[in-house]
């Protein structure tokens, strides 16, 4: 009812625009992830011309499917939930909104066409120069204000818990975003710069950055959306409050200290490998901590998930997002680490968390929005949600199983030795016996694009408004009286 | 909107409170209320183990920085020291080849049966992770890339010439690389091009061991014969390689070789002195030569 009341007030058309950005990254990123995929199971498709190397494109689709795809479902759910939670319109107007959608917008351009030129500083996922950084950092500030500003100004005494997460990632991702891209550049004029760090500080100030990005950009942002949208879709009352304030606190506090496990084995001082270990294993329970208020907030609702596929992929993101942040602190141990740094194993880890968790929490975040924010009565067609469901999940399954049997078995070859102590296999036959699962990787991600490809469709329709006559979900009988 | 209709029609269906959990927090967020369930009990306990356990691991394990040095730890542990170890276990435990390897000639190490074994590992990883991205895994080589396992020596197959080869590199910078260079009888004019066909031809022939065309026989013995032998066996030490087979460097079809009588490539292989040792270099040339039989 609040809703009704203010909705006239709320800055919806921005929302919008960042809700079909999402989906157009989204299908770029994951069409150059599968290009990419097919590159490295066949290197001729590299067409031997620089601007398609696995070299260039490789953070093109980084790029796309986070601060891209990722970036712009964070920025546009965070602008509807923060207006709905604090009931208030957005701080700083249609202007401000526009200025840091269509900023954001020219922040992606500028990197991909940078990569595929060859301009990149070499920092893993902070690649742009420092002229595409500074802009960055301006378009950011904007948002800190919208987004803030929008927190002074509002008519709930409190603060919900999705805003803090939401902040903290806005916040975290300055100070990170800064920190890491501190360079000088050789002229006014020209795009090469130089780190303002060198050696092992350079590394560590790198992977500071690199896995903070996945702490704070890919976790809590994501985290802040779980909390309005898994409740919201399946309107129970968020499991705990309490667990909500120590797991957030915990998170926040013991993440930031974690990058060191990206260096084990390296240069980098044993502290500071220690201290980047345990820090690492602390933070499990805060980790799921999240997952815990996820899913009890379905208690007494889990019928639910057989009516509504996009709970379903609320959930089941929930689901991937405990189990990728278990295999984390366990990779983080050193004596496992010494098996799978290095190895596809941990592209396989890295993609459960973002094709299982990041993905699909933002899937379900859209298509929960799109309805709303183009004020349809429902999706055009909930069984082409559920296709996209299970082609999805099947491609995960597919990416990281095999990624797991390839990255295992690379590690072993790796380490193995015989009698006289010598290597078993020298690296280009361990290349070799991967090939198989690179295949089996690429058809994975084949089946994730032909599931957002559906997605697109589907939203498409909704917008235009029709609907699809199709055999509604039904829950199965004796289920409400068993409840 | 949507979303308030269905809240109001769901109530119902679900209790106000789930089984167990306490009453909600009192405030609502457009239309989302919290539980203030207790924190799950093994969700606190395995949380803190993990922090007992991470001060217990910090404190036997190097952990905090100080401004000039930092906590080693209760058990002393350096990643460098322990490095250091297993780097001399290792040379210990092969010193019983190596050591003898350095003082023997490379026959030497061929002919005796514990020091051939070694070497014959040794060798084919040291190959693997050097040689093989030219002449590929088992020296089975590549276009421009001669192979390995065959009988042909383009600059002679004992195992000193191995070594030398292996020593010194072919066309390298080393001063006592091996060196030698086709005239490039088309880019300089020295044949014609209808010579050139015809001297493909014949080369052809000889590949097959049949008479080639007369003209064809001319041009070579008067122009190829003196590096690769009148019947294209081909002369020692002239880095010439034998044209009465079927092996072919740089491709056995007749504009291949049109190609290389026109304007010949000259492969470049580095001098391995300096990059392997010399215990190394001898591993590497007995595998070598036991890959094609040597010679």
């Amino acid at each position: 009812m609040t809703a009704s009341r203010h909705a006239e007030a709320y800055l919806e058309d921005i929302v919008k625009k960042f809700t079909v950005a999402a989906v157009f990254w989204g299908l770029v990123g994951f069409l150059v992830g599968v290009y990419i995929a097919f590159e490295l199971a066949f290197p001729a498709l590299n067409l031997d011309l620089p601007w398609t190397t696995f070299g260039r494109l490789r953070p093109v689709h980084t790029s796309a499917v986070i601060f891209a795809f990722g970036g712009n479902v964070l920025i546009g759910t965070s602008f509807f939930v923060v207006q709905r939670t604090c009931r208030a319109r957005l701080f700083g107007g249609e202007t401000l909104a526009r200025f840091v959608f269509w900023g954001y917008q020219l922040f992606i351009v500028m990197a991909a066409l940078g990569y595929v030129m060859g301009v990149t500083q070499s920092r893993e996922y902070a690649e742009p120069e420092w002229f595409v950084d500074i802009w960055l950092t301006i378009v950011w500030v904007a948002y800190l204000a919208a987004f803030a500003g929008t927190i002074l100004k509002r008519t709930e005494p409190h603060i919900y818990v999705a805003n803090w997460f939401y902040l903290a990632f806005i916040i975290t991702i300055a100070l990170l975003h800064i920190g890491n891209n501190l360079a000088v550049p050789v002229s006014v004029f020209g795009a090469k710069s130089y780190s303002a760090y060198s050696g092992v500080q350079d590394a560590m100030t790198q992977w500071w950055y690199g896995h903070n990005a996945v702490g704070f950009f890919l976790t809590a942002g994501f985290l802040a959306i779980m909390y309005y949208f898994v409740p919201k879709r399946a309107e129970r009352p968020v499991y705990s409050y309490r667990l909500s304030i120590v797991h957030f606190w915990a998170l926040i506090f013991l993440y930031i200290w974690a990058g060191p496990h990206h260096l084990h084995y390296t240069a980098l001082p044993d502290w500071a490998q220690t201290l980047g270990m345990v820090f690492s294993v602390m933070l499990w329970m805060p980790s799921w901590g999240g997952m815990i208020n996820g899913i009890m907030t379905l208690s007494g609702a889990w019928e639910k998930l057989r009516t509504d596929p996009v709970l379903r992929f609320l959930v089941t993101s929930v689901a991937f997002y405990g189990m990728s942040t278990f295999e984390g602190p366990l990779m983080s141990i050193k004596s496992v680490n010494s098996l799978s740094h290095y190895t596809d194993w941990t592209i396989g880890h890295v993609h459960s968390g973002a094709l299982g968790w990041v993905a699909f929490i933002s899937f379900g975040a859209l298509y929960h929005l799109v309805p709303v924010l183009w004020k349809r009565k429902g999706l055009y067609s909930m069984r082409l949600v559920s296709y996209h469901f299970w082609i999805g999940t099947v491609g995960i399954v597919l990416y990281i199983t095999s990624m797991w049997i390839s990255g295992i078995m690379q590690g072993l070859m790796w380490r193995a030795y015989d009698e006289w102590g010598f290597l078993q296999y020298s690296f280009i036959e361990t290349v070799e016996a991967m090939h198989p699962y690179y295949v089996v990787r690429a058809l994975g991600g084949v089946l994730f694009l032909t599931g957002a490809a559906i997605m697109a469709y589907n939203m498409y329709r909704t917008v235009r408004g029709d609907v699809r006559v199709e055999r509604p979900f039904e829950a199965a009988p004796g289920v409400a009286a068993a409840e | 909107m949507v979303d308030d209709d269905k809240d109001r029609t769901a109530t119902p269906e679900t209790p106000e409170t789930p089984p167990k959990g306490p009453k909600t927090m009192g405030h609502e967020w457009d239309g989302i209320a919290e539980f203030n369930n207790p924190l799950p009990r093994w969700w606190v306990i395995v949380f803190m183990v993990c922090i007992v356990w991470a001060v217990g691991y910090a404190l036997v394990m190097p952990s905090v920085p100080g401004a000039k040095s930092f906590f080693h730890g209760l058990a002393g542990f350096s990643a460098r020291e322990a490095g250091r170890e297993r780097l001399a276990e290792v040379a210990v435990a092969r010193g019983k080849w190596l050591t003898p390897m350095q003082s023997a000639s490379v026959e030497e190490i061929a002919a005796s049966p514990e020091l051939r074994q070694y070497a014959m590992r040794g060798g084919e990883v040291i190959f693997k992770e050097n040689c093989a991205a030219c002449h590929m895994v088992g020296g089975a080589g590549a276009k421009g890339y001669p192979a390995l396992v065959d009988d042909e020596w383009i600059w002679g197959g004992t195992l000193a010439e191995i070594r030398r080869t292996i020593l010194h590199g072919i066309r390298s910078e080393d001063a006592d690389t091996r060196i030698a260079e086709m005239p490039a009888f088309g880019r300089d004019a020295i044949l014609t091009r209808a010579e050139i066909a015809s001297v493909a031809d014949f080369v052809l022939a000889l590949a097959d061991g049949r008479p080639g065309p007369a003209d064809g026989a001319k041009v070579f013995a008067d122009n190829c014969a003196v590096c690769h032998g009148d019947k294209g066996q081909a002369v020692k030490d002239t880095g010439a390689p034998p044209l009465n087979n079927q092996i072919w460097l740089y491709g056995g079809a007749r504009a291949d070789i049109m190609a290389q009588v026109t304007n010949p490539k000259h492969g470049v292989m580095p001098a391995w002195a300096g990059r392997l040792s010399d215990v190394d270099i001898k591993q590497v040339a007995v595998y070598v030569h036991a890959l094609g039989g040597g010679q």
